[in-house]
């Protein structure tokens, strides 16, 4: 049964996620006075590059037709482990938020290959732009985690959130910076604005971009999905960790229920300060984005400093 | 004693307090002298927020003055007259380039971690959350300094100084839950006629070297070189 669940949720998170996609583009093209498409749009595109051939190029070798593969089924195991409408299921409870950080890794590292492997040079360039960022994220994003691991105690995501959530309305200060920081992390890391944009059509400033220009057909597909997946998956993080209510917390029908309703809800809202931040903000320079990521690190040394000034028992 | 052992007024000071912490923080990677300005002024409004909860929490109506004091002082009027400065000269718009600011940022670190091991002796005679707060605020004032030294423009050492008051002030508030009404009366009319006295001086910078960028001074010889 509990089995059960944890399939379920990990469907719901691939199968939500274009979902908030076509609604963070909706946001957007509200805020810019933009005729928005519809919010189902992404599943249209989704189902079109699936129907597709994928053109793959002479020179490619296996990793280049792996690679969807292997990015799509790491993010999923990823997404799995991450609590979505409940706590405490088997998924999660076999694997901590740092096998996650490691899955995500592990998608780069063939994302990177795959980049290379063709030949062209925008697909080296990006490959190592990502690489670039990506260095200069994972200490980052880990700073905030030991930050949430030091407070409560565990690496354990699902064990973490259950602590927070019994702990009741408890003001932390080291929260604060580790939700900065992993808000920061986040959007280097799924690619938004202040770091790169997802939408562009000028190779030069690619990064995430450049490194899949080659790719086509249900590759592509497969690709867009899983960012998709992983946009949704920090969302998810963002708002479980730091706002738990809500989740449920046993396996009854109306708390799963609940459950997904405010994790939808809470994951609109925080689509809507996204396309406001994505609105307001240009985008950075390529050199800028380590000032940036630095800054990130920062915050997240700050919060594990003030855990430890403020707040530790001695 | 964890936190969760505490009430809801020593959990808001603390995470005031962090707050705090992390505006000097901001301030001193800021290169654009109008954020900087921003930041201050939201340090201002935290300390105000800070002052407002001590006042409600003690019940002590006098310090609602003084956090209105500091919203009208340290919110408004100080960061307006420097914004208006910044806009005059036409500054607004050319990014000062920190060198090296990761070593700044670095820096700043070490110092909170140095105002916490220099204060850890007085464990013994308070409670945490006084030394905690201390702490804190000790790192305020010396990020303030620090700001004072990486950066070159006098708007900006205006800031830091302001800043490092601010410490004080967060200090005061905090360890003594509120000085007497003369002595933060005295406090806010010094930083009053500190601003109207920075005025003047950017005026005279202004005319005699054409710029508010200190490091011009270095060029102030007797004889040429």
């Amino acid at each position: 049964m509990n089995w059960l669940i944890a399939a379920l949720q990990t469907a719901l998170f691939v199968l939500l996620a274009p979902l908030l996609a076509g609604w963070l583009k909706c946001c957007k093209c509200a805020l810019q006075n933009r005729k928005a498409p519809s919010v189902l749009q992404p599943y249209r595109d989704l189902l079109k590059l699936t129907r597709k051939n994928p053109v793959v190029a002479e020179q490619a070798s296996w990793v280049f037709t792996r690679t969807p593969y292997i990015v799509f089924s790491m993010t999923v195991l990823a997404a799995s482990v991450v609590p979505l409408i409940a706590v405490d299921l088997p998924t999660s409870a076999s694997a901590d938020v740092i096998v996650m950080v490691g899955f995500f890794a592990f998608a780069r590292f063939f994302l990177a290959l795959a980049g290379l492997d063709i030949g062209t040079a925008f697909g080296g360039m990006g490959s190592s732009r990502e690489m670039t960022i990506s260095s200069l994220a994972e200490p980052a994003m880990l700073m905030a985690v030991f930050t949430l691991a030091m407070a409560e105690s565990t690496t354990n995501l699902s064990v973490a959130i259950s602590h927070v959530l019994n702990d009741g309305l408890l003001l932390r200060p080291s929260f604060l910076f580790a939700l900065y920081a992993l808000i920061l992390v986040a959007v280097a890391e799924t690619g938004r604005i202040p770091v790169d944009n997802p939408t562009t059509h000028l190779e030069l400033t690619m990064i995430h971009e450049a490194m899949i220009l080659e790719y086509s057909g249900r590759h592509l597909a497969l690709i867009e999905w899983a960012s998709q997946i992983k946009l949704m998956l920090y969302g998810t993080l963002i708002v479980n960790i730091f706002l738990p209510w809500g989740i449920a917390e046993n396996f009854t029908s109306s708390a799963l229920l609940y459950g997904l309703l405010i994790i939808v809800a809470k994951l609109a809202a925080l689509a809507i300060v996204l396309a406001l931040s994505e609105t307001l903000l240009a985008k950075m320079r390529l050199f800028r984005v380590q000032e940036y990521l630095s800054f990130a690190y920062l915050l997240g040394l700050l919060g594990l400093l003030s855990h430890i000034i403020l707040e530790a028992s001695r | 004693m964890t936190l969760s052992t505490m009430d809801f007024y020593t959990q808001a000071i603390l995470s005031l307090a962090a707050l705090i912490g992390l505006t000097s923080f901001l301030m001193l990677g800021q290169g654009r002298l109008l954020r900087l300005i921003f930041i201050f002024a939201l340090q201002g409004f935290l300390l105000t927020l800070t002052t407002a909860l001590v006042a409600y929490s003690l019940d002590n109506p006098h310090l609602y003055i003084s956090a209105a004091l500091t919203l009208a002082l340290k919110v408004i009027f100080i960061p307006w007259m420097l914004r208006k400065e910044v806009i005059k000269m036409n500054m607004h718009r050319d990014v000062q380039a920190l060198t090296n600011k990761t070593a700044v940022m670095m820096g700043g670190a070490s110092l909170m971690v140095f105002s916490y091991y220099v204060l850890h002796p007085i464990v013994h005679t308070t409670t945490t959350v006084m030394l905690n707060a201390l702490a804190v605020s000790l790192s305020v004032v010396l990020l303030g300094m620090l700001l004072m030294i990486a950066h070159r423009q006098a708007v900006a050492h205006v800031v830091g100084f302001m800043s490092v008051e601010n410490g004080l002030f967060f200090a005061a508030i905090v360890a003594t839950n509120g000085m007497p009404m003369v002595v933060e009366l005295g406090v806010a009319f010094d930083v009053l006629v500190a601003a109207v006295l920075f005025g003047i001086f950017f005026l005279h910078i202004r005319t005699s070297i054409d710029s508010l960028d200190v490091d011009l001074l270095n060029r102030l010889h007797e004889v040429d070189k």
